[in-house]
């Protein structure tokens, strides 16, 4: 036996989910600490620009449907891999990432425009915890992109392997976390802005 | 043509080079002692050995080994930091001058914090459970073995760039915790706050990643039969810091980027202008301040359990009432971080609670300390080296705990605050808790790694120098700050505090006799090793399955995978008489092949790190696309263990018997 067996490589990624659970709720504290930062510091615009004068929810709602398309893509593709449907999965990965790439070309246009405006990180501390809270999840947004470009590749040169299987369900972990996240920066910075 | 210059360069300029003598003698002494070191391995020609055999590894223990050196040469420097204080002071009195500036001296006291606990006690914390858990929970590895060495390199990284500022830009003058306003721009433009900043961040990254780690490691690979109440209380100790490993250090990574964020970007999060708020910071930081306290003490609590049972031949008294307490203190650890800052106006009400819940949390530390009292009552104690380390933990850390209840009372902190009254009380847990803790726990599992035992005699001197120094060091801190002497001077005009201060400084020296009487220990062990060889691989007649394996352990650990009916296990095996393994028990493993991946991503956050101190962005960049790129390509591959047959194995243990 000098090749390890399936039920290995399967008992090494019960493993490696669960540690990535684990980082996922890390992950989870992180982005509260930046909620909580940003709701401390949301009434202090030193007589600057407020939430409401220059969030707007439709805008943000058109991205929350983007990004939920590319989940929905994501979940897709898994079920996909895990059918042996192969062209189906790669297919639909693709949409996932090029929804990505959508959602954060929208998020740039914002912070340009914000920026343009006078109205940078720079401007207060509403705007730097605005700014690094949501650009915290487009940063992990951007970290999403690359790997899931390298899991296309991957399943592109290896197809539907119990590693790729594997690997393919940490990303959609992943993918699927920064949906959860959005929804609360939706809720509470967005919708917040207009109440 | 300039602009080009200035991207290339960034803020580096002559102009911080090292101006006063202190610093200069560090600044060519310590890559004259690295170039040395370079020119030795070289000589030896070990280059090859040093970097298939350590560099590369993912062996645990061997990692765990490289934490340990790297946290005891942190220890020398920060020990020496120690004296320079103490020196300012012993002298520094009623106008004299003392031989350190205001702002040198700022940079010591800074220095010694981050590094006594960043990369002292952390590192001897992360060292010794590398070395240890596994063995201790029947598992071949970590879990994650290449994410452990990982963790590793980055902690080295963030140590680098420490001592690269004393070399070049000097350090931060903000004090271990770096409170802002006085660390931002406005007040600090100069490098060494970002030193302090991205040394932390890249070390706490790697402290992120061992919890995580850890905690898969204890709950997916104990032997099969131990359940978690019949796991002994170092790994049960490992598991409950772990978990406040990751709720706490994901709040410092979020804390320091915002303070690196005002500081690179002109935010304005802890400013003083532009509507941001320090005390938000304060709040943050201590939330995982706190936390991080007990993530120290924790794994020593751990320890203390282990020696305490085997050098009094008795079984641990009380162990569920120690796991209980271990997971009380998990919890009230949490609600007790306002007690940092009870003078800072938050109301008496809040103030009411924060005391409360501090009192509150001594009840499982005490439960602790009498468990430990009641597994010494009636054994039969072997009076060894660790033995006098627990001692010395026994009689200093109750003392820190009943100074550490006092200041719990709001009335009373409000007068003692910033003073040295505090300087001395968590001195007192600190050192008595952790530092006593390590020592131990170095002198008790040194033969399970090296395969000799250290020499008994000049341990126990070493703990006697270190209980006398300390009590000599830290006993008139607390007369002084009674009397009004604040934390952090370099001088005083009331001449009734010298004598203090020095009683305090000839401490130090004490201390550094007791460290020095360590170093010899280890040398003359070194020396000495084959009249100290532990040919039995159970050298203190313990309890737990780490000494059911040969010394040096194996670098699988166990040939076969114990199979665990009892808490003391090994004991018990004792007791019913111990069965060698038949060959038809040997399986087929499989290990981790070694892996240069920490080591280029500790370099590579390193080269960040000093990227973004001194605005080189070009090499922030590069460094980060490089990190992505080389852990994608790792991501992207499968074949990355090796094996080892059973017949190997067990050929192996026929000739270890013999």
């Amino acid at each position: 036996m000098s090749r390890q067996t399936n039920e290995m490589v399967i008992e090494r990624y019960e493993k490696a989910e669960f540690g990535f659970w684990l980082y996922l709720m890390t992950d989870i504290i992180l982005f509260a600490s930046l909620f909580a930062t940003y709701m401390v510091l949301r009434g202090n615009t030193a007589g600057g620009a407020t939430s409401a004068d220059l969030l707007d929810p439709k805008y943000a709602l058109i991205e929350t449907g983007i990004l939920l398309t590319s989940s929905f893509a994501c979940g897709v593709a898994a079920l996909a891999l895990r059918f042996k449907k192969v062209n189906l999965a790669v297919w639909s990965l693709a949409a996932t990432l090029l929804l990505g790439v959508v959602f954060l070309l929208l998020e740039l246009n914002e912070f340009t425009q914000l920026v343009s405006e006078g109205n940078s990180w720079q401007a207060s501390a509403f705007l730097s915890s605005f700014f690094t809270l949501v650009g915290t999840h487009g940063l992990h947004i951007t970290i999403g992109l690359i790997w899931g470009g390298a899991m296309a590749y991957y399943i592109l040169r290896h197809g539907r392997t119990a590693n790729s299987v594997r690997k393919f369900t940490l990303f959609s972990l992943f993918w699927h976390f920064l949906d959860l996240v959005w929804i609360f920066i939706f809720t509470i910075v967005y919708l917040g802005a207009a109440l | 043509m300039n602009e080009l210059i200035s991207f290339l360069v960034g803020r580096l300029s002559p102009d911080y080079l090292p101006k006063d003598p202190v610093t200069i003698g560090a600044a060519i002494g310590m890559p004259l002692a690295a170039l040395g070191l370079v020119v030795l391995v070289t000589y030896l020609r070990r280059w090859r050995w040093l970097w298939d055999n350590w560099l590369t590894s993912l062996d645990a223990k061997k990692i765990g080994v490289m934490y340990i050196v790297v946290a005891i040469v942190m220890l020398l420097r920060g020990v020496a930091d120690a004296a320079m204080l103490r020196l300012q002071t012993a002298i520094a009195a009623n106008g004299a001058e003392g031989p350190f500036s205001s702002d040198t001296f700022q940079q010591v006291f800074t220095a010694h914090g981050t590094i006594m606990i960043f990369f002292v006690a952390m590192g001897l914390m992360f060292g010794l459970i590398n070395v240890v858990m596994p063995l201790m929970i029947g598992a071949r590895d970590m879990a994650f073995p290449l994410m452990n060495s990982i963790s590793l390199w980055l902690f080295v990284a963030g140590m680098i760039l420490v001592n690269v500022a004393l070399v070049f830009g000097g350090f931060s003058n903000g004090g271990w915790l770096g409170y802002p306003p006085l660390t931002e721009l406005e007040y600090n433009p100069g490098p060494g706050v970002d030193y302090w900043i991205w040394s932390l961040q890249i070390a706490g990254i790697g402290s992120l990643l061992s919890g995580i780690n850890f905690v898969v490691t204890i709950l997916k690979h104990r032997a099969p039969g131990m359940t978690l109440m019949k796991m002994p209380i170092f790994p049960w100790s490992v598991l409950v810091t772990s978990v406040l490993i990751m709720l706490a250090f994901p709040i410092l990574t979020v804390t320091l980027a915002l303070l690196g964020l005002d500081r690179a970007m002109g935010m304005h999060f802890f400013t003083s202008d532009g509507g941001g708020n320090p005390m938000l910071y304060i709040n943050l930081i201590w939330a995982w301040g706190h936390p991080e306290v007990y993530i120290l003490v924790m794994p020593a609590f751990g320890i203390y359990s282990e020696v305490v049972a085997t050098f009094a031949k008795k079984k641990l008294f009380g162990y569920r009432t120690m796991v209980w307490a271990l997971m009380a203190i998990m919890f009230l650890s949490f609600v007790v971080w306002q007690h940092h800052f009870f003078t800072m106006g938050a109301g008496a009400n809040v103030n009411a609670f924060f005391g409360i819940m501090t009192m509150v949390i001594a009840i499982p530390t005490g439960v602790k300390i009498f468990n430990w009292l009641f597994t010494m009552y009636r054994g039969r104690i072997d009076f060894k080296a660790p033995m006098f380390w627990f001692l010395a933990f026994v009689f200093t850390f109750t003392l820190g705990g009943v100074t550490g209840v006092l200041m719990a009372v709001p009335a009373l902190d409000f007068q003692v605050h910033n003073t040295m009254f505090l300087v001395a009380h968590f001195h007192n847990t600190i050192i008595g808790g952790v530092v006593f803790g390590f020592f131990a726990a170095i002198t008790y599992w040194f033969p399970k790694i090296f395969g000799f035992k250290l020499h008994d005699g000049l341990g126990r001197w070493s703990a006697v120098l270190w209980q006398i120094g300390f009590l000599l060091a830290f006993m008139p801190l607390y007369i002084l700050g009674l009397m009004g002497a604040v934390r952090r001077i370099d001088s005083y005009s009331d001449p009734s505090w010298q004598p203090l201060f020095i009683t305090s400084g000839i401490g130090v020296l004490v201390i550094v006799g007791g460290i020095g009487l360590f170093v010899l220990q280890l040398l003359y062990s070194v020396w000495k090793r084959k009249e100290l060889k532990d040919t039995t691989g159970d050298p203190w007649d313990g309890r737990t399955l780490e000494w059911s394996v040969p010394s040096p352990a194996p670098h699988y650990n166990f040939a076969v995978t114990p199979i665990v009916t009892h808490r003391d296990e090994w004991w018990h095996r004792k007791q019913k008489g111990v069965k060698t393994p038949a060959k038809s028990d040997y399986v087929d493993i499989w290990l981790p092949k070694n892996s240069a991946l920490g080591l280029t991503v500790g370099a590579l956050a390193g080269l960040f790190g000093f990227g973004i101190i001194w605005h080189l962005w070009w090499l922030v960049l590069i460094a980060a696309i490089l990190a992505i790129a080389v852990i994608v390509r790792r991501t992207l591959s499968d074949d990355n263990d090796y094996h080892i047959s059973a017949n190997e194995l067990y050929h192996e243990a026929v000739r270890a018997r013999s």
